[in-house]
């Protein structure tokens, strides 16, 4: 008799403690276990040590504990769970390490959300592991369409851009602008082959053709480019622009040994496939004088931007590049929607997503596709000031057009089946 | 025509990269028998010297080709007095250790200070324009970097061929056992010619700064070519190495130009020639017997 009564009240306090240690503070408190372990973990998996460490990297983690920050002032006590963190890892840029860490992030560290992940290969590999977990996966600094076409998921959102828009921006825009002959220089491996297809596409519709199509090693040892540099100006008829789709170093290299050769002197532009703020900074804007790119995100192009750009700068010592600003937009996007949801369950923040139209610091004219969940909104055609014309450090690029979200993205691919 | 002719000038321009740095690669292994795999590390250091000092001491370019390799130089007999003299009487594979222990620390020392971004380093004035070479143009500063390349591979020659340091130094290459019975301290040699040939990559590396990429990882791209140089011209020949490097440079610029639809020719050409070489002469093709073995 006794034995049972004890039994029973330790049964009632022990429930009254699971319920109590659930709730604690959110606003659907005592409604039991809305959050899962009573907190929220973002996870930032990028490249921390090498080719896409500057573009991204440690400062993607710095751009996600800002919107963390901001989303707790915002909503103070009635945020969701003041218990909100970051975790982080480095995948090298290797698809067998990503697939590990991803893994490792969402099970060990009981990540919620898994951010950024550079590099193609990489991002695949993480999309598999988010559908198999069910866990949400927005990637911000990956190029490749597969995101949103074969490899597309219901937990995976692709946030920044893709080979399509920066084809459609660059290539179609440029030869608008009558540039009508390309001669277009692409690394031998899936992402400049892509790059390639995409950018043939994109200047054929604007009425453009391209006289010659070159892939270089990749990767180049001999870090020499001259062959097709000098090649360039004998091709019939004299192409108007040189479209790179070199990225990282190899860009460098060919920046560098483009105007080694004098080509803009001879008539041939510079258009670059994929560009970041970070290259100009190392390049130095006297090198890229002229060259147009299409940019995802210019922190000195209005007020909000710049704002935003100062505190990074505060916080970092550099400007953000648009993976930065990405990182912190998909985060707070992210906390938003579990706040609306009061939940951190995956079906339910998903449903708060699908559909979203948002203008923040990064999405101008945002809204995240329910189709194939592309994140589409406004992207730019920059071009870089001369370095007389820098007024400021980092503000490189002049906005030369916005191109409107509806046409920077491409329409749901038909091999996307959520 | 012209078109053939730039691009036997653009494949002599790289072969002098190579050749200097083969060069480098040659008189250290015929001397102590190391194998240097921190060499194209020191490529890396010697752009990157170009950069700080151009940077913290606003040293133009002149001065970083006098300065760096000779600090890069000094640093080299100072690594070989301290560690790699130490392994010379053990197995190879020791100092093979050792020399790749050392790159991957000075590589990640670099990382960590400036970074994975490439750092700017502008064409010096003077040699940015382009040069007229009576049928085509070509930049002024490839000119300079070819004819800068091929006097040192010729200054080092003749100091070879004709001084008697030379004379030491190849006695010393081919037999030291026999040239130190001849009452030549050879270890007393060792060390200067370990730091001439470090200073040989840094000057190349210096060279390299305003026409490649100046980042922590360009050496580690271009070494694999440098070593498949000097196996071509055959281990521990110096002749051999800067004629292979030379011969490599234009095989890969024709390669490029004339096989452009089918990359892959570039990327494997010099791994080819390697192989065909070897399979006809297994000591490369100024190699001797003994060093096969």
């Amino acid at each position: 008799m006794t034995t049972s009564r004890f039994r029973i009240s330790a049964v009632l306090a022990a429930t009254a403690l699971l319920a109590a240690a659930c709730g604690g503070g959110g606003p659907q408190g005592d409604s039991g276990a809305k959050i899962s372990d009573n907190k929220i973990v973002l996870g930032v998996l990028n490249d921390q040590s090498g080719a896409y460490a500057q573009l991204s990297g440690k400062n993607s983690v710095k751009a996600v504990e800002l919107a963390i920050a901001d989303f707790k002032a915002k909503y103070g006590d009635k945020a969701v769970t003041q218990d909100i963190s970051v975790e982080t890892a480095d995948h090298q840029n290797k698809p067998d390490v990503a697939n590990t860490k991803a893994a490792e992030l969402y099970d060990r560290k009981a990540v919620d959300v898994m951010l950024d992940v550079p590099t193609s290969s990489a991002a695949e590999k993480v999309a598999d592991v988010a559908k198999e977990k069910k866990k949400l996966y927005f990637n911000i600094s990956a190029a490749t369409t597969t995101l949103t076409g074969a490899k597309c998921n219901r937990y995976t959102f692709h946030y920044a851009y893709d080979t399509y828009m920066l084809a459609n921006g660059t290539g179609k825009s440029t030869t608008e602008q009558g540039a009508k002959n390309w001669y277009v220089l692409y690394p031998n491996y899936q992402f400049g082959q892509d790059m390639e297809k995409s950018f043939s596409a994109a200047i054929g519709a604007a009425g453009g053709s391209v006289v010659a199509r070159d892939a270089a090693p990749f990767p180049n040892t001999s870090g020499d480019y001259s062959t097709y540099l000098l090649k360039a100006p004998t091709l019939n008829p004299k192409p108007d622009v040189l479209g790179t789709m070199q990225a990282g170093a190899e860009l460098v290299n060919v920046v560098k040994q483009y105007n080694e050769f004098k080509l803009r002197d001879k008539g041939i532009g510079l258009a670059v496939g994929l560009m970041f703020l970070t290259d100009i900074h190392s390049l130095t804007p006297d090198a890229l004088a002229g060259t147009t790119y299409t940019d995802a995100w210019y922190w000195n192009f209005d007020a909000t931007n710049r704002a935003f750009a100062d505190r990074f700068l505060a916080a970092t010592g550099v400007r953000p590049t648009f993976a930065h600003a990405a990182n912190y937009s998909a985060a707070m996007q992210y906390l938003e929607a579990v706040q609306a949801a009061g939940t951190d369950g995956a079906d339910a923040v998903i449903k708060q997503l699908e559909g979203k139209e948002i203008n923040d610091v990064f999405l101008r004219n945002g809204k995240i596709r329910a189709e194939d969940h592309r994140v589409i909104h406004d992207a730019y055609l920059a071009q870089v000031k001369a370095g007389k014309d820098v007024a400021e450090p980092w503000d490189y690029v002049k906005i030369l057009k916005t191109i409107p979200a509806a046409e920077a993205f491409r329409a749901p691919s038909p091999d996307c089946h959520l | 025509m012209t078109g053939f002719l730039q691009n036997t000038f653009n494949g002599l321009v790289s072969g002098a990269f190579l050749a200097l740095l083969a060069l480098g690669l040659a008189v250290i292994f015929g001397m102590l028998r190391v194998v240097n795999f921190a060499h194209g590390t020191v490529y890396m250091l010697g752009a990157f010297g170009a950069y700080v000092l151009l940077d913290s001491a606003g040293l133009p370019f002149w001065w970083a080709l006098l300065i760096v390799p000779v600090v890069l130089g000094v640093g080299g007999m100072v690594l070989e007095r301290a560690f790699i003299h130490r392994l010379t009487r053990l197995d190879p594979l020791y100092n093979f250790l050792l020399t790749f222990g050392l790159a991957l620390i000075l590589q990640d020392l670099v990382k960590w200070r400036y970074g994975v971004q490439s750092t700017p380093y502008a064409t010096p004035s003077g040699l940015d324009g382009t040069l007229d070479l009576g049928l085509f143009d070509f930049p002024a500063y490839r000119v300079f970097v070819l004819g800068f390349a091929v006097a040192a591979c010729v200054a080092v020659w003749l100091v070879l061929a004709r001084t008697r340091v030379g004379v030491v130094v190849r006695a010393a290459t081919e037999r030291p056992d026999l040239t130190r019975a001849l009452g030549i301290d050879v270890g007393r040699w060792i060390t200067p010619v370990f730091g001439f040939g470090v200073a040989l990559a840094g000057l190349a590396g210096v060279l390299a700064a305003p026409m490649r990429a100046v980042n922590p990882l360009m050496g580690s791209d271009l070494i694999i070519v440098v070593f498949a140089v000097v196996v071509i011209g055959g281990l521990g020949s110096v002749f051999g190495s800067v004629a292979a490097a030379f011969a490599i440079g234009l095989v890969q610029a024709w390669g490029e130009a004339y096989a452009s639809h089918w990359p892959i020719v570039a990327q494997i050409t010099v791994f080819v020639v390697m192989a065909a070489v070897l399979l006809w002469r297994p000591t490369g093709l100024f190699g001797r017997e003994e060093m096969a073995a």
